[in-house]
């Protein structure tokens, strides 16, 4: 498995598609998180509307950090996961690299677990540096507004990143799942993105209206994810103000449990497609 | 040379109603350049994907190296190159490579030397998606050589390269044969195999037709013997050899079936018999014409390939 890890982490490092997925994450974290903030506070205080500057003041605080940090991912750090998840193993079957691989000796499992590590490796380098650019953004924001600085705590920071891991890992094994399923990057990118961004709202919608489906909706991937997002802080997307795909549906410890099956799941379902189809 | 290190039983696959190998039992032979014989869609490809195990068997079974194909002790003794060259475009070849050392834990030193076996590593920093055909397909080679395997299985290895290309790689097959290793290797391209291979099997419609060596598939030489009169010609040539296989042919010669060993011997029955001795030459079966006789029922509902690129 640690051979298989090294090999993923070389290609996966030198992929373009990496380093374009996490930096267009960064923008759009920083652009929604606090440049629109930023200049909505400006506004506000032009305007002498002093409660909601306070309250924005609030959220670009160092302090506000890891809420911030989550609160794009359910939905749209999400699907940029989803992406990058997607062509890490479906282009293996458009370029025929799985097949290459299997032929260089590896048992497929270990292979699939070398290529999740990866993931897993730079998803991490993901969530810090989503957190340094935030803190930094904060302070910089604070600074200029001419406010003092108050840091998250660690343990605060700790839950933060915890749970943007979470988030992240649990939708990079669906893009895994699905590019392995789909066999391909245009397909599983596109079934991705349309479940996670369309198919899940939908059902959310209908869900509100007829029971039955509600408690179905309550327990999907997005759900699981927007309801730990919400749990940490984020604010909901039913408040004013509050980011798309955050919920309050679970309570943190049921967003954390129904997020971990889902990961596990994904996992185990992809390593079952993978070992038992011809290549 | 003689240890079986390729056995398959009655390989079979089947997707769907299609069967699309059928029974195929073949033996490669340690040692020897093994070219597995066919036109297009006739099997190959499936058959030796069932052999590093990408594929697994609808019924047979086959065993590689004393293993199962698809094993990974076997894989590590094996060195592939099917359906093509299959890399990262955006690494370089030599990137590309050292993924594939780090799978099995070789290192760049053993990358550099694989590089530098298909001539590539001159090139090996430039990006995958770069290359020419021939420089993937050498790339290909060079990835299934890593680890210095005892057996190479090469599928096609020929396709898509020029004239100087399809000479180079057969060139490196020969080396690395040379070397001690066993290679196996498909082709459609009659030619190549004449011209490399040790044994053949031929392969059509999912069946395996016949395996041989490329010799024992021509056939046994015969002599064209032209003399006047042909009639007293046929008499002494059969009162000299006595039962032999002799046909008169289109144009009046007559084609003995015995080797050229006996041509001495003939002429000079034929001479003191009173017979003119025209022409006496011996002739040998194309691997060509074999194959066609082979495959002709089957070959032209099978592929679509001219007759002329079958010959090239």
């Amino acid at each position: 498995m640690i051979a298989s890890l090294r090999a993923e982490l070389l290609r996966l490092s030198k992929w373009p598609v990496t380093w374009v997925v996490i930096g267009v994450w960064l923008t759009l974290n920083l652009s929604f998180g606090y440049m629109f903030d930023y200049l909505s506070y400006r506004d506000a205080v032009s305007s002498g509307n002093q409660g909601l500057a306070d309250a924005l003041l609030s959220q670009l605080s160092p302090a506000g950090v890891p809420s911030t940090m989550v609160a794009g991912l359910p939905m749209f750090g999400g699907a940029l996961v989803v992406i990058l998840a997607a062509l890490a193993t479906g282009s293996g079957y458009g370029w025929n690299t799985w097949r290459t691989v299997f032929t260089q000796g590896p048992r497929r499992l270990s292979a699939l677990g070398g290529t999740m590590l990866a993931l897993a490796v730079l998803l991490a380098v993901f969530a810090v540096l989503t957190l340094l650019a935030d803190l930094a953004a904060s302070s910089v924001v604070m600074t200029i507004a001419g406010q003092d600085l108050t840091w998250p705590g660690l343990g605060v920071l700790a839950e933060g990143l915890g749970g943007a891991l979470l988030i992240v890992a649990m939708w990079a094994a669906a893009g895994a799942l699905i590019g392995i399923v789909a066999r391909s990057p245009a397909l599983s990118v596109g079934l991705g993105l349309v479940w996670q961004l369309v198919v899940e709202n939908l059902l959310r919608g209908v869900g509100s209206l007829l029971g039955p489906l509600e408690s179905l909706t309550n327990v999907l991937p997005g759900t699981a994810a927007g309801s730990l997002a919400g749990a940490l802080g984020s604010t909901t997307e039913s408040e004013a103000g509050g980011a798309p795909g955050v919920l309050a549906v679970l309570t943190g410890t049921q967003s954390i449990g129904l997020l971990l099956v889902y990961l596990v799941a994904f996992v185990a379902l992809a390593a079952l497609v993978l070992t038992r189809r011809d290549a | 040379m003689n240890e079986p290190i390729v056995v398959t039983d009655e390989l079979t696959k089947r997707y769907g109603r299609r069967t699309v190998v059928d029974a195929v039992s073949l033996t490669v032979r340690q040692g020897e350049i093994y070219g597995f014989l066919g036109p297009n869609a006739a099997g190959k490809t499936t058959t030796l994907r069932m052999l590093v195990g990408l594929v697994r068997p609808t019924r047979g079974s086959a065993r590689v190296l004393d293993g199962r194909p698809g094993d990974p002790s076997v894989l590590r003794r094996v060195g592939a190159l099917i359906e093509g060259p299959g890399f990262y475009p955006y690494l370089s070849g030599r990137d590309n490579l050292r993924v594939l050392a780090r799978y099995n834990r070789l290192t760049n030193t053993d990358v550099e030397q694989a590089l530098d076996q298909v001539d590539l590593s001159a090139r090996g920093g430039d990006a995958f998606k770069s290359y020419s055909l021939g420089m993937k397909q050498r790339l290909g080679v060079a990835a299934a050589l890593l680890g210095e395997p005892d057996l190479l299985i090469l599928d096609e290895p020929t396709n898509g390269l020029d004239p100087s290309g399809m000479a180079d790689m057969r060139e490196l097959v020969r080396r690395l044969a040379a070397q001690g290793r066993t290679v196996l290797l498909s082709s459609h391209l009659l030619g190549e195999v004449q011209q490399i291979c040790d044994r053949v099997g031929v392969i059509a419609d999912g069946r395996l037709l016949t395996e041989s060596t490329v010799g024992e598939l021509r056939g046994a030489s015969s002599l064209l013997v032209r003399a006047e009169p042909v009639l007293r010609a046929e008499q002494v040539i059969e009162s000299t050899l006595g039962a032999v296989d002799l046909r008169r042919t289109a144009d009046g010669g007559l084609q003995v079936a015995t080797g050229s060993d006996r041509s001495p011997e003939i002429v000079r029955a034929l001479v003191h018999a009173g017979v003119e001795v025209h022409e006496i030459r011996p002739v040998e079966r194309t691997l060509e014409e074999v194959f066609f006789e082979m495959t002709s029922p089957r070959e032209a509902a099978a592929t679509n390939a001219p007759r002329e690129e079958m010959a090239r």
